[in-house]
């Protein structure tokens, strides 16, 4: 996930905000100052830690979750996990329903509005402050959240509203409303009303204007400065062109592109380690010894476990309830089936594509360690291990990256492009959901949205609106919040289908296709 | 005994070829004539979250139109030539679909008709006559 800003920024990350043009440069800094001062209350709310220590409490809210969603459902994570891969397959789906979308599709659609620049610079952020060992809690984080997802996606589709016309809508809304009134709960009505605020400032923020403004800091970063406007406003009108012209088929072109990317990131990082399997050996050595004792990183062992699980929960965006969204418009008879489904994707994004980044970066030698002792140099500001080149962030992938292929360097600026653009397509359609949710439907009242989803497009490239996007982050964050105390209501009704179908499963009622 | 005869039917010049060669062996044979028409369409392909929400319905308007636009002209020249015949339409790969549908319903033979391309695509992907000549569980007939 890519609304880790404040951690970015927190990190003093290279790629940062950029200047917007000097004449805008009055109007941000008065948008600034309104903002902070009206919204700081908000996002120090969000991710204040907890007392007497550097860990942020949100990080915990959703850690816990995921560890009693684990508990609860007796580690749903293994037992389905065969399981997930045949449904991914179609070894369950009905020949008659071919046409309809496939378990296969609405995971990596909802695959590709979460993985992104989490994957690529936040994970480097972990591994350059937590050291090596913050791969192990990121590891284990990404596979506790995979039951996360798996409630509230089987939620998602379980009370989805299907209209007359075949479309279908879903997502925490529906599940805090229907499903809170079915169980006889008080508050559903607030929570969902709560939660759709949230999710239209977290996809104007994390969603949106943080993506726009990492694309046009990384294509500065190759091609030389140049005024940020100028990529918001020709992103802003690609979006526009997709989200209101319907031009699907730019949108087709880049859902098609960005598995491409992910599997050549994934590709490269793997064969750098191939390149240097001797030294796997001594890089999984270092992420144990790391995750457990001290390696000489800021807080030590416990310095690792917080950067970890503080990128694994900001990378997979298990618990926010956005994925619910995405998830819920296949066509299943059994809501568990796409829940069980969707526990892939952290395991995609942050078991797989993140520990990559972290095994690049780790064997390649980024990370500048004492010869004497063994221990990690600390950068002169004491925050981060020394790197060669003393990069962080996005640049530290890239330096990892490129000291084995120079020209990798330019593929990261079309991956992060095209990440940035996926993510904004989910997002604007997450934020719509939202949006339609308190408003109604209705043409115009979509177009309202859309077209101030453009504008902080190019408000986001322009200028270094950091306040605007931290409460933004704080925002999607909050979403969690609301949307695990559904998931902990709730979570009996998944137990209950949960059983059903393993038990339909094992009595031969569910069976696999020819 | 009267068996299946599965056409290939997309409403294309080709497949008319193909349809009216398999009525002249229907009526020659006394067999019945099963006409399959087959949507082009993977699960695998990736999809945004509105064209995700929207597929439901997008699907029943695609059948319907290949209902009124492909199918239904046919059933008129089948009921002129007065033989037994059924419809089907269907999503998927269409060779592999077209042998699903010969195997489910116990059809003797599949006729197709050729597109007659020779270019660089049918090079690179292939043809749906030259996969099903490869196979098809029965007999293809393939329609100059």
């Amino acid at each position: 996930m890519e609304h880790s800003t404040r951690a970015l920024m927190t990190a003093g990350m290279a790629a940062g905000l950029t200047a917007g043009p000097a004449a805008a440069q009055g109007i941000d800094e008065t948008i600034n100052t309104v903002f902070a001062n009206s919204t700081g209350w908000f996002v120090s709310l969000i991710f204040s830690n907890f007392p007497g220590t550097s860990f942020p409490w949100i990080v915990g809210w959703l850690v816990i979750a995921a560890i009693i969603f684990t508990i609860y459902f007796g580690l749903v994570q293994l037992r389905f996990f065969g399981h997930a891969i045949a449904l991914v397959r179609g070894d369950y789906s009905d020949p008659n329903d071919a046409g309809e979308v496939s378990h296969f599709q609405a995971l990596t659609t909802a695959l590709s509005g979460t993985v992104g620049l989490g994957n690529i610079a936040g994970v480097a952020v972990a591994v350059g402050i937590g050291g090596p060992g913050a791969t192990f809690w990121m590891i284990l984080a990404g596979l506790l959240g995979m039951a996360t997802k798996f409630t509230e996606c089987t939620l998602g589709v379980k009370y989805r509203n299907e209209y007359a016309d075949g479309t279908v809508s879903g997502g925490p809304m529906y599940y805090m409303t229907k499903g809170f009134a079915e169980r006889g709960k008080p508050g559903g009505k607030i929570l969902a009303v709560l939660f759709a605020i949230f999710c239209i400032l977290g996809s104007f923020g994390g969603g949106n204007m943080f993506q726009s403004n990492q694309a046009h800091a990384q294509i500065i970063n190759v091609v030389g400065d140049y005024p940020g406007w100028i990529t918001g406003v020709v992103m802003a009108v690609i979006v526009f062109l997709v989200i209101v012209g319907g031009l699907k088929s730019i949108a087709s072109v880049t859902e098609k592109i960005v598995p491409f990317m992910a599997a050549l990131y994934v590709g490269t990082a793997l064969i750098i380690i191939a390149m240097n399997y001797d030294m796997i050996g001594s890089a999984f050595g270092q992420i144990f010894a790391g995750a457990f004792t001290n390696d000489g990183v800021v807080g030590g062992a416990i310095g690792a476990l917080i950067q970890g699980f503080r990128r694994a929960a900001f990378s997979n965006e298990a618990g926010v309830g956005s994925a619910a969204i995405a998830h819920s418009a296949v066509r299943t008879k059994e809501p568990v089936t796409e829940g069980v489904v969707s526990l892939l994707e952290p395991f995609i994004d942050t078991v797989v594509i993140c520990t990559m980044t972290a095994l690049v970066i780790i064997i390649t030698g980024q990370l500048v360690t004492d010869p004497e002792t063994g221990l990690f140099v600390m950068n002169e500001a004491g925050t981060a291990i020394r790197t060669v080149g003393d990069n962080s962030g996005v640049a530290l992938t890239s330096a990892a990256f490129s000291s084995s292929f120079g020209w990798f360097r330019y593929i990261l600026v079309v991956a992060v492009v095209l990440f940035a653009f996926s993510t904004m397509i989910s997002w604007s359609y997450y934020g719509l959901k939202a949006w339609t949710f308190l408003f109604g439907e209705g043409q115009t009242k979509e177009l309202v949205f859309k077209i101030i989803f453009c504008i902080f497009v190019i408000i986001g490239a322009s200028a270094g609106l950091g306040p605007v996007i931290d409460f933004s982050d704080a925002a999607i964050f909050a979403m969690a919040v609301v949307n695990i105390i559904a998931l902990y209501m709730l979570m009996p009704i998944v137990k209950a289908e949960m059983s059903r179908y393993a038990a339909r499963l094992k009595s031969g009622d569910i069976r696999k296709y020819d | 005994m009267s068996r299946k005869l599965v056409v290939g039917f997309d409403g294309s010049d080709a497949s008319l070829r193909a349809l009216d060669f398999a009525i002249t062996r229907a009526q020659a044979q006394g067999d019945s004539l099963l006409i399959a028409h087959v949507l082009e369409w993977s699960p695998y392909s990736f999809l945004t979250p509105s064209e995700l929400e929207e597929r439901h319905r997008r699907r029943k308007e695609e059948l319907l139109r290949a209902e009124t636009a492909v199918m239904r002209p046919v059933m008129k020249r089948m009921e002129d030539a007065g033989i037994p015949f059924e419809t089907t339409m269907r999503y998927g790969h269409i060779a592999e679909t077209l042998c699903r549908v010969a195997k489910d319903a116990d059809g003797a033979m599949i006729f197709i008709g050729r597109m007659g391309n020779s270019g660089f695509a049918t090079r690179i992907f292939g043809s749906v006559a030259a996969t099903l000549a490869q196979v098809a569980p029965v007999p293809v007939v393939i329609v100059p």
